[in-house]
Formats: C-alpha cells, structure tokens, sequence
C-alpha cells in the first residue's frame, strides 16, 4: 500500500465521519442555524471553538514560524491564547447575557443606531472574508498536492464541501463537525511530535523534551543550548533571544490578543451554549483544547530545525535524504549550488558581508517552463533547477517554506506512513473547520443584519434562513475566486488587517458597551471611525503603497498598529462622550442588566 | 469603566476581573516581553531553558488556562453568594 493510498483512505474515513455528522444534526430553524438552539454542551462547544479557531494556517505555519524566528514567535503564541482570556472575562459572559445572536447586533442596539450597525456589519464582513479566502487557498493546495489536480479545482472541491454542510446544516451542523475535526487535527499534531521527542530526547511529552537535554547525538546536551549554538555557529540570531524590539513585541502582542477578543467569528461560538455559567466552562475548554496545538507547537518548531540542519547542512545533495527531493518537487524546498561543491549550506545573515540569507532573487521559487532542456530543469547532482536569479551577496543555499517544518516533520523522524496520512486528514480538518465558521458568520451578517436589521426589517423567519443559504453561497463563491485568483500577497498582508481592524473598532466598542454606562452613541461611532481610519491607513500605507521601514512610528510594524489604533478609539470615544448627552434610560438599563449573569434564557435572534 | 459600580455583586465581579487581569498581564507582557531579558539572565531556570523565553513559549499559555478555572470557578462561587445560581 502506497502513501497516495493510505492518505486517501484517511481523508475518505474523515470526509465520511463530517458529513455524516451534518447531515444528522442538520439545522431546521433560524435559532438551530445560527447559534445551534442555544443547547450545546460546554465540552462540546469548547472542541467546536478550537477548531473553529484553529486555521489550517496555524496548523501547518505556526511550527515554523517558531523555528524560523525562535523566541520571537512567542508573540503569535502567546497573542493568540491570551486573547482567550480577555474574551471570557470581559465578553462573551455579559454578550451571552444580552441574548442576541450576532456582534453586530449587540453594537446596533447597544449604542441605538443603525450607523453604528452598519460599521459593525461592514467590519464583521471583511474581517470574515479576508480569512476563508486564505482557507479556501489552503484546502485547495494541500487537496492538489494530494491528488495531483490542480489548485483550482482543489479549491472548487473544498468549497463544495464547506458549503454542503455549512451552507446548509447551519451552526448545528458545523457545531458537531467540528467536534470531530478538533480530535483529527489534536492526534494528527501531537502523535508526530510525541515520537520525535522520544527520539531526540528520551521524553515522552514534547513540551519536557524542549527543555531536557538533546541525547540523540551521544552525550546528552541542554537542548536549547544545541540550538542555540547551532544557530549562532551558522549565522542566525540566537534562538532563544529573538531581533524583535521591544516595544514592537508589545504592540504585536497585545494587538494580537485585544483582535482576538474582538473576532466576531470566535464571540458568537460562545452563543451556542445554554447560559452564562455554561460559558466560562465552556471558554475553559476552549483554551484547554488550544493550548494542546500551542504547547506542542513550540516543541515541534525547535525539533523541526535541529533535524533539518543535522540532515542537511553539509550533506551532500546525493546523500541526502528522500524528502528533500520530494519537497523538491512540490516546490516547497529548494537548493542551489552556489559555490559548486555539491554539498547543501545553509547559512544564516550573519556569514556574510551583506547581512543576507536569501538563496535568490524573489520570495518564492519559481522554475522553467514546459518547454525548457533538461539541462534547465535538472542540475548535474540531480537537483531540480530554479528560474530564479542566484543571490550571490550570500552563501546560504537553502531554502524552504514554512510549512514544511509541520509537513516534513514525520518524514524526517522516519515516522510510519500512516501518521503522514493522518496529518494530511488533520490538515484538511483545520482548514474545513475554520473556513465553515466564517462562512455561517458571513451569512448571518448578511441575512440577520443587513438584510432584517438594517434593508427589510419585515423578513420573516423562514425568508430569513433562505436569505442566509443564498448569502452563504455567494460569500463562498467570492471566497472561491480569490482561493483560486489570489491577489499576489494580498493574503498574508490582510491578516494583519483583520487582527487590526478587530482590535481597533470590535474591542473597544464591545468593552466600553460592557463597562460603561455612560458610553454613548457619538462616542462609539467616532472612536471606531478614528481607530479603523487610523489603523486602515497606516497599514495600507506601508503594505500597499510605498512606506518604509525607517517611517514607522517608535519602531512599530503594521502587524502592531492595531494596539495603537485601539488606543486612539479608547481616547476619542471617551473624549467625544463627555461632551454629548448619556444615552437613554432604556438602554443604561440594558447595560445595568447584562452584568446580572442569571436569566440569559436561550440564545435568539430577536 | 468610568461609573462606579453600585452593586454589591458587581463590584466583587469587577474586583475579580481586574485582578485577574493583572496577572495575566504579569505572565505575559511582564515576564515574556518587558522584563524577559533581566528574567533570562538572572532567574532560576525551567529545564534547560532560560525564564523569560520559557514564560513565552510555554509558562504564559499554561497560566492562561489556569486563570479561566480560576476565573469559572470563582464566579460561579460569587454569583452563587449573590443568589444568581441557575440549574445547569
């Protein structure tokens, strides 16, 4: 039996178990489509979350990102598990109590205006929309490498199935199916690395091997004192001390974290369950279940590089081993000759004069066409060739993709096959997951708040549902097109958009309608108003057009820009409500009431 | 954030919370960012691996999780003494 073989019998047994589950707990309502009638149990609800949450980018990039960058990755690890707990002590407990089943809907009734809702809705699409259209490319490409199609009609498929029992099971559905992918992708993450640890450093659990000693290579080293020693011998920062400035970690963190409390995708999970206490345990769970993949991350990462770097620096290209070849192929590694020794090198800034490391001109490898002489395609070691320009400023000559560090992983540990057919179901399950919670999210904004709420309040209640399948198709079908036309980078950059944008007008907006009774109408709208603008220009202004570095404000990258723009919607709002009138009686009542955790009833959409 | 809270129950909430955060804030920005570099050089070591980076990668996620028992658990107790309890 072959590893094609093997990985479609995993995903096959997997497709199976989703579908199955959807079609089961298909939703008949509008209360079961959008929060799945307000029943699902705290465990249940905190798996759904996690799976929801977890993007087969985290899955597959996150590893890494950490074994590229070392310490400075923990701003992604620790941003986005602590945005978990101002979530759940400052949210979704009084948004739960408040008993509506979007975060748009709380904004418009909260602060009595359509204008505000408006915001919110707009807001809610494009956050949405920027990360499915990333899922959509991941389900497609790891469904092309799989089955040798193209990407397209990788993605064409992955949105067929995502609509099948998103579209159309509603929460209820994707509830439950993402109870089953959480499992998938928690196996499928922690199995790998339990066997590496065992093989590099004689413990069982990854997290301790990180921090025991390295015995693979006879006598026992510090493990992180290997690695930072490798790294500083072959040129890169010390692994454990990170380039990173200070204040910049800061920023990034916290605008990582303050999003992360304000994704309306991730909030409105914590509709799903039957009432206020139900949410802080079922939050409980969540992060649990998160900070299984957080944790291992970290260890698999450190692994990954001592494996990598002891395989291949200074191999020659004839010895070395299989997978490299096979990453070859798949373009997710590549190595170039440049002093002609036939042996691979792989060398970090500091070796050479220029302070660079790339292995050629451009950020992704690119190869000769169909046409080309073998001669272009295959150098004399038998290495695929690049069409690339060679970077000649540096000596380092490999170079590979982030995800490889997760993908290669069981291949370099000399894992069985079926644990690299189970990463590629894991794989899928994450992408699958996340991509149908946004979609129902980007449904609902579009049915319940823009339609009912804001265009046609006289929808009724089944109208309501058709128009949230209508939407979710649409939204899929946009989703679909970028997933196949991706914008150049416009992918990896609007992320830090979408984290940004949460944090600078969900956050704030949703904690001062929490917290302060006073808060009002004008000061809401105008915080929100200066925090997107100012957060939305900066970054457009340094992604899209031409700022540089040597241009940011103390030092701060896009990705941290959302701290500072929650910062300006904190102090506008403030100031702008001090010197308008309080808002109404009923709704300072409405503010008293949800902090009162009882009599939430079930979640409605009324 | 800028009215006092009259309630009983919502004072002790608020007080709950801030407190809290205060922790989570020390785990994380504390020990993993601002203070990392003195934590490396001169705390105990976990492991292998110096302070700081290890409250980063490792320590700060693991207190998180902590924090919301401690959180689920506390509240539960505050909105029992308060007489808000409802049937699970």
């Amino acid at each position: 039996m072959t590893q094609d073989h093997l990985n479609f019998i995993f995903i096959g047994i997997s497709f199976a178990v989703y579908i199955g589950i959807a079609i089961k707990s298909r939703a008949g309502s509008t209360k079961e489509y959008y929060t799945a009638g307000g029943g699902v149990s705290p465990l249940a609800n905190g798996m759904a979350t996690a799976a929801d949450w977890m993007s087969a980018a985290t899955f597959i990039s996150m590893a890494g990102t950490v074994a590229l960058s070392g310490y400075d990755a923990s701003r992604f690890l620790m941003g986005w598990t602590g945005g978990f707990v101002l979530l759940t002590i400052l949210m979704v407990p009084y948004l739960r109590k408040f008993n509506k089943a979007t975060v748009p809907d709380f904004v418009g009734d909260r602060y009595y205006s359509k204008l505000a809702r408006g915001v919110a809705v707009g807001c809610a699409i494009f956050i949405c929309m920027t990360y499915i259209m990333g899922q959509m490319r991941g389900v497609g490409v790891v469904f092309s490498q799989l089955f040798g199609i193209s990407i397209t009609s990788g993605v064409i498929i992955g949105g067929a199935i995502v609509f099948f029992y998103a579209g159309l099971g509603g929460m209820k559905g994707i509830t439950y199916t993402q109870v089953a992918q959480y499992c998938v992708m928690a196996f499928a993450y922690t199995i790998p690395a339990i066997f590496i640890a065992m093989a590099m450093t004689g413990n069982v659990l990854p997290q301790i091997g990180l921090i025991s000693h390295y015995t693979a290579g006879g006598e026992a080293v510090p493990f992180l004192e290997k690695l930072n020693n490798i790294n500083t011998e072959l040129g890169f920062a010390e692994y454990t001390s990170g380039k990173l400035s200070t204040i910049n970690m800061f920023c990034i963190t916290a605008a990582l974290m303050c999003g992360t409390a304000g994704l309306p995708h991730v909030i409105v999970r914590f509709f799903t369950v039957k009432n206020v206490s139900a949410v802080r345990k079922s939050a409980c769970w969540t992060l649990l279940f998160i900070a299984v993949i957080y944790l291992t991350a970290p260890a698999i990462g450190a692994f990954a590089r001592v494996n990598l770097i002891e395989k291949l620096h200074d191999t020659s290209y004839q010895e070395a081993p299989y997978w490299l070849q096979e990453f070859e192929e798949t373009g997710q590694m590549a190595w170039i000759d440049k002093n002609d020794d036939g042996k691979i090198q792989y060398y970090g800034p500091a070796k050479s004069v220029a302070g660079t490391h790339a292995v050629f001109q451009g950020k992704k490898p690119s190869y000769p066409t169909l046409e080309a002489t073998d001669s272009q395609l295959v150098g004399k070691h038998g290495q695929r060739l690049l069409a690339n320009k060679v970077d000649t400023s540096n000596p380092n000559e490999l170079w590979f993709g982030n995800d490889i560090m997760v993908m290669a992983n069981p291949h370099m540990a000399g894992l069985p096959m079926w644990v690299i057919a189970l990463l590629m179901a894991g794989c899928i399950a994450a992408a699958l997951s996340t991509a149908a919670g946004l979609l129902l999210v980007l449904s609902t904004s579009i049915s319940h708040d823009l339609m009912k709420k804001i265009l046609k309040p006289d929808l009724s209640d089944k109208d309501e549902v058709r128009y949230a399948r209508v939407a979710s198709f649409l939204a899929l079908a946009v989703a679909v097109y970028f997933g196949i036309n991706p914008p150049s980078q416009f992918i990896a950059k609007t992320v830090a958009f979408a984290f940004g944008l949460a944090a600078s007008s969900f956050f704030p907006a949703l904690l001062m309608g929490i917290f302060s009774k006073r808060m009002n109408r004008e000061g809401a709208i105008a915080g929100m108003l200066c925090g997107i603008l100012f957060t939305f220009g900066y970054i457009t202004y340094f992604q899209f057009l031409d700022g540089t570095p040597d241009q940011y404000l103390l030092g701060i990258t896009p990705e941290g820009i959302g701290f500072v723009g929650m910062l300006i919607n904190f102090a506008v709002a403030f100031l702008v409500s001090a010197f308008t009138p309080a808002p109404p009686q009923v709704v300072q009542e409405m503010v008293e009431n949800i902090h009162i955790p009882s009599g939430s009833g079930e979640a409605s959409h009324h | 954030m800028k009215d006092a809270p009259s309630h009983p129950h919502r004072r002790a909430c608020l007080r709950l919370v801030l407190g809290l955060l205060a922790v989570w804030f020390s785990v994380s920005f504390g020990c993993g960012i601002l203070f990392r570099e003195w934590l490396d050089a001169n705390a105990p070591q976990i492991g292998s691996a110096p302070f700081g980076f290890w409250m980063a990668q490792q320590g700060a996620i693991i207190c998180f999780v902590i924090l919301l028992v401690v959180y689920a658990f506390l509240m539960n107790r505050l909105d029992a003494k308060h007489g808000y309890t409802e049937d699970n």
